[in-house]
């Protein structure tokens, strides 16, 4: 006798697969064939998460077409089905996917373009954190900022690409979109929500890799180390003023037991 | 009816889900519901798109959440699952719930998950003894995790199995009585699968324990044509949520709530979402159907007396 899981099982490789055959021995047919019936269950599956995808990466629908993207999403779905539950967690993957979808390859920074996407549902969805103003750091010695740990806050992402990539979503924004020169290089882009709204911003490479730094663990002087090596141009003053003025960082602490600067 | 569900400690001013229409909160309609408080009597989420740690959806449920009653409703147990339910998912629901202290909690007969994949859509089961256990020992389990009643939504479904040994309404039944939950009576449910399954939708109502009904829904579907090889057409109706709700679904519902006496309605429209005041139209004319069945009821409960 079949038991529930067999069915279930069966039932999901016919979802997922391209016809009823893994199921077909379970259903009831009629003069209403099995791969009809299990077909409805498909097309709702395959619809509803290639919507799901459609809502979250929304620039990468337009640079390809609806049509294109609703190739790809579904091809998608089939190879990377949701693991959890909860349709605004479903769809990291696709970048990586992108990277590797040979139709696309015309589009090299397609996958690029879903980062960032993807960067902005995180932080969109993000918890909640107070935001370090520059006034809380006025309490703290000057002689003692190089060991000041901040925290990022917890909607803070970090796309880097070759290509430029927030200023392709930026343009995309508008109904007419302005051509990019794709020449322009790479982008290194910080994505957050401070506060309701997700922004994202390009960041340069001083100012990026002090972040990244302090995500990391680093202390401020650490961070503005591994900043300096990365950008000549890099200016710690500024850089870290610009982060504050941002809302980047929900805490701060010196790095002693002597308590903190909060 | 639905006060026996009540949390008792909350901090919010709606507490129990009223016997009257409410309509299901959608996305493109949240800016409105912040800022216009239109005139719906309760709302319904479906509580998976308010797990997340943060954000401007979770705020903007939370200032809702002061202004109206509020149901929770799942899309994501899988309460029919062969393996099991996800524990993870399980806390995550209960801090949703924990958060918004809904009235009323409910989830349905039906699954979503196996081998750890989700498939969102809610799929059928076959109606044998062996399944019957499997949800009763899943609902069992989510009632204690979640520490109060669920309500369970009867499915609408395109299949049926050669396993199953029972009709849906006895499957149902069997549910409600072995667990102690109550009931979720998709009236659009019911007259989809009674085309789809060629069984008497009046006769299903006269089968399931109409006392244990604490919510209905009602809900539009959508008819689909296949043509058969010899060119005969075929329908099958589909459960998209997706239009007005049927004058066929309507009468259902008037006879549902004449025997049941008015209980908390909620209008259904998750695809081809409308314009705000076309769904609160439509909750009016559930609203309407509550309002004469009361009548009807009260003037019932006179004559008794007398």
């Amino acid at each position: 006798m079949s038991t529930l899981l067999d069915i279930q099982q069966a039932f999901r490789a016919g979802v997922l697969g391209d016809n009823d055959r893994p199921a077909r021995g379970f259903i009831v047919e009629d003069e209403i064939s099995s791969d009809r019936r299990v077909g409805i269950y498909r097309n709702n599956t395959l619809i509803s998460l290639s919507k799901a995808l459609a809502a979250c990466y929304p620039v990468v629908e337009r640079l390809v077409g609806e049509r294109f993207f609703d190739h790809a999403a579904r091809t998608f779905v089939k190879a990377h089905p949701p693991l959890q539950p909860q349709l605004l967690a479903y769809g990291g993957g696709f970048a990586a996917f992108l990277d590797g979808f040979a139709p696309a390859r015309s589009v090299p920074y397609l996958g690029d373009v879903a980062r960032l996407e993807w960067a902005r549902n995180e932080a969109l969805f993000a918890d909640e954190a107070p935001v370090v103003d520059i006034a809380a750091l006025q309490r703290v010695p000057a002689d003692q900022y190089g060991a000041l740990r901040f925290r990022p806050h917890p909607s803070v992402r970090i796309v880097r690409s070759r290509w430029p990539v927030q200023s392709i979503w930026q343009v995309n924004q508008a109904d007419e979109v302005a051509p990019v020169d794709l020449d322009r290089g790479g982008e290194t882009v910080l994505v957050m929500r401070p506060a309701s709204q997700v922004v994202s911003q390009i960041l340069t490479a001083g100012d990026g890799a002090l972040l990244a730094a302090i995500a990391g663990g680093a202390t401020l002087e650490e961070a503005a180390v591994r900043a300096a090596e990365t950008d000549e141009h890099f200016d710690l003053q500024h850089g870290l003023v610009a982060h504050l003025q941002r809302g980047t960082f929900s805490t701060v602490s010196l790095d002693t037991n002597r308590g903190t600067a909060e | 009816m639905a006060d026996q569900t009540q949390p008792e400690h909350t901090g919010f001013d709606h507490l129990g889900i009223p016997d009257r229409a409410g309509v299901g909160l959608r996305h493109p309609h949240i800016p409105a519901f912040v800022r216009e408080r239109p005139p719906a009597a309760w709302l319904e989420v479906h509580t998976e798109n308010y797990v997340g740690a943060g954000g401007p959806r979770l705020r903007a449920l939370e200032k809702i959440r002061q202004d109206y009653p509020l149901s929770c409703h799942g899309v994501g147990l899988s309460l029919g699952s062969a393996e099991g339910l996800d524990d993870d998912h399980l806390a995550n629901i209960k801090a949703v719930i924990d958060r918004f202290q809904p009235g009323l909690v409910s989830e349905h007969v039906s699954w979503s998950v196996t081998g750890g994949v989700y498939l969102n859509d809610l799929l059928p089961l076959p109606y044998t003894d062996e399944a019957l256990d499997i949800i009763c020992r899943n609902i069992d389990h989510a009632q204690e995790a979640l520490g109060r009643q669920m309500l369970v939504e009867n499915p609408s479904s395109y299949v049926s199995f050669k396993s199953s040994t029972m009709p849906e309404w006895e499957f149902m039944a069997a549910i409600v009585k072995r667990t102690g939950c109550g009931l979720l009576l998709d009236v659009n449910n019911i007259h989809v699968s009674a085309h789809n399954h060629k069984f008497d939708a009046n006769a299903y109502l006269d089968a399931v324990p109409l006392d244990k009904v604490q919510e209905i829904h009602v809900a539009g579907h959508f008819v689909q044509h296949f043509a058969d090889e010899d060119g005969t057409d075929r329908v099958v109706l589909i459960d998209d949520h997706g239009t007005h709700v049927e004058p066929a679904v309507w009468t259902l519902f008037r006879r549902a709530l004449e025997r049941i006496g008015p209980t908390p309605t909620l209008v259904e429209w998750d695809n081809n979402i409308p314009e705000l005041d076309v769904l609160l139209a439509e909750a009016r004319k559930a609203e309407l159907i509550l309002s004469s069945v009361r009548a009807q009821h009260s003037s019932m409960a006179n004559v008794d007396v007398a």
